[in-house]
């Protein structure tokens, strides 16, 4: 039984892959349109996400197919104490195939261990999303037609932002890729990022404060958002949340082809007259993130 | 002083001197009823200093997990008297319930009678993660 738990589970081959499907199904929507007939996706979601639960449902929609799960660990079972193992193994009976966010990391791939359907990863805790970095390749992939030789700025939480770490292991097995990781001290990339998968694999990459000074050179600019909830110090979030809030200004010295890309929901590091700006992208991702669930759901489900 | 050599059993020889009880506690070995010796910093040509454990019996021993508590051991089988069989463990691919998740975010930590399952990254630094969060072990010592 295959699932999708994290990004590197994919090869590149079936990443590209997913993206020629996507972009049939942006092409020819009307030939999915019942493909997923009298399928079913559980969306077991045992904390609210609501942009990503409404994706993997729009995604399921759109095939065809329907829908069943909980949005939120209060209105399931778990709440009485029940394992994700048994959980999974009762939703089984009733769904063709399960989409999972969980606090806890790692759920999800137990899930994958007992389910005998297929899992997706929509989230554990501070860990993976690979859905996320397939919208971002696709949004990425539409935008530059390619993933060779982009230099690829990533900047604000560096350190607890698991897109950006999912994002750096699959792009980082394309040739003639540079980083540019930008944030405070405080939110570095972890060192295990840096070296198992930079060091290990001579990727060059640089690590600044400033966005201003890297700017001009950049070809993709990942923003992330400071997350409270990763923090155990209200203070430590209050000092930093600011430190990196992209104008339309500092927008001026950017390559007129910057591709700006953001997982959403954003607060205020991206301002909102950066949304107007042709170079803003971060909408169109959320988009291409349905099309890749679509294209994700029919290669687990053998359609 | 001296240990009678053994007949039929087992010698964990070359183990890195302090950690002969650890072994010694891992394999349960105050349950068995046969002879055990456990020898504490023996003159070692190659180390200087090093434990021996010698089991006067037989006994099933996950080699595997030897080579992740006490990497550079040699584990010799006695037969007759004689040694029948030299094992050098190596780092074992998968640890099972020896390393316990001390991630307080990972599923282990509250997932009732789940496996805690460590698997190695990093043969060379002797890293192994968390199969689960991918948490990094705490270095034995």
């Amino acid at each position: 039984m295959r699932s999708l738990i994290d990004i590197l589970d994919l090869s590149v081959e079936e990443i590209a892959a997913l993206i020629a499907r996507a972009e049939d199904i942006i092409a020819n929507p009307e030939k999915y349109a019942e493909i997923c007939r009298h399928k079913k996706l559980a969306t077991l979601f045992f904390e609210p996400s609501t942009r990503t639960r409404l994706s993997f449902e729009a995604a399921m929609m759109e095939l065809g197919g329907n829908v069943l799960g909980f949005s939120e660990a209060n209105s399931s079972s778990a709440s009485k104490g029940e394992s994700v193992s048994d959980t999974v193994k009762v939703v089984s009976c009733y769904a063709d195939i399960i989409a999972m966010r969980h606090p806890k990391e790692g759920a999800p791939m137990v899930a994958s261990m007992k389910a005998s359907i297929p899992v997706i990863n929509a989230g554990d805790g501070g860990h993976n999303h690979p859905t996320q970095t397939l919208a971002d390749l696709l949004t990425i992939h539409r935008e530059k037609g390619r993933f060779s030789g982009l230099n690829i700025g990533l900047c604000g939480d560096l350190k607890f932002g698991r897109t950006v770490h999912s994002l750096i292991n699959a792009v980082a097995r394309y040739e003639n890729v540079r980083f540019t990781l930008i944030s405070p001290n405080e939110l570095r990339l972890p060192d295990y990022v840096l070296k198992d998968t930079l060091d290990k694999n001579n990727i060059p990459y640089v690590e600044t404060e400033s966005l201003e000074a890297v700017m001009p050179e950049l070809d993709i600019l990942y923003m992330t958002r400071v997350q409270r909830e990763r923090f155990f110090n209200e203070a430590d979030y209050i000092r930093l949340k600011d430190s990196y809030i992209l104008t339309p200004e500092k927008l001026i010295p950017a390559k007129p082809d910057l591709c700006v890309l953001h997982p959403l929901p954003r607060v205020n590091e991206i301002a909102v007259a950066v949304d107007d700006d042709p170079r803003a992208c971060y909408f169109k991702q959320a988009l291409n993130g349905k099309y890749m669930r679509m294209a994700l759901i029919l290669m687990l489900l053998g359609l | 002083m001296t240990v009678d050599s053994i007949k039929n059993g087992i010698v964990i020889d070359h183990i890195e001197a302090g950690k002969g009880m650890k072994i010694y506690r891992f394999l349960n070995l105050d349950r068995l009823t046969c002879p055990v010796a456990l020898l504490k910093n023996v003159v070692s040509a190659q180390k200087g200093k090093k434990d021996i454990i010698k089991i006067d019996g037989t006994l099933d021993i996950d080699f595997g997990v030897l080579g992740y508590i006490a990497p550079g051991i040699t584990i010799n089988i006695i037969r007759d008297g004689k040694i029948a069989r030299k094992v050098h463990p190596q780092l074992p691919e998968l640890v099972k319930d020896v390393i316990r998740c001390k991630n307080p975010r990972c599923i282990t930590s509250t997932e009732q009678e789940l496996q805690h399952v460590f698997k190695l990254t990093d043969r060379e630094n002797h890293v192994y993660r968390c199969l689960y969060c991918e948490t990094k072990a705490k270095t034995e010592d």
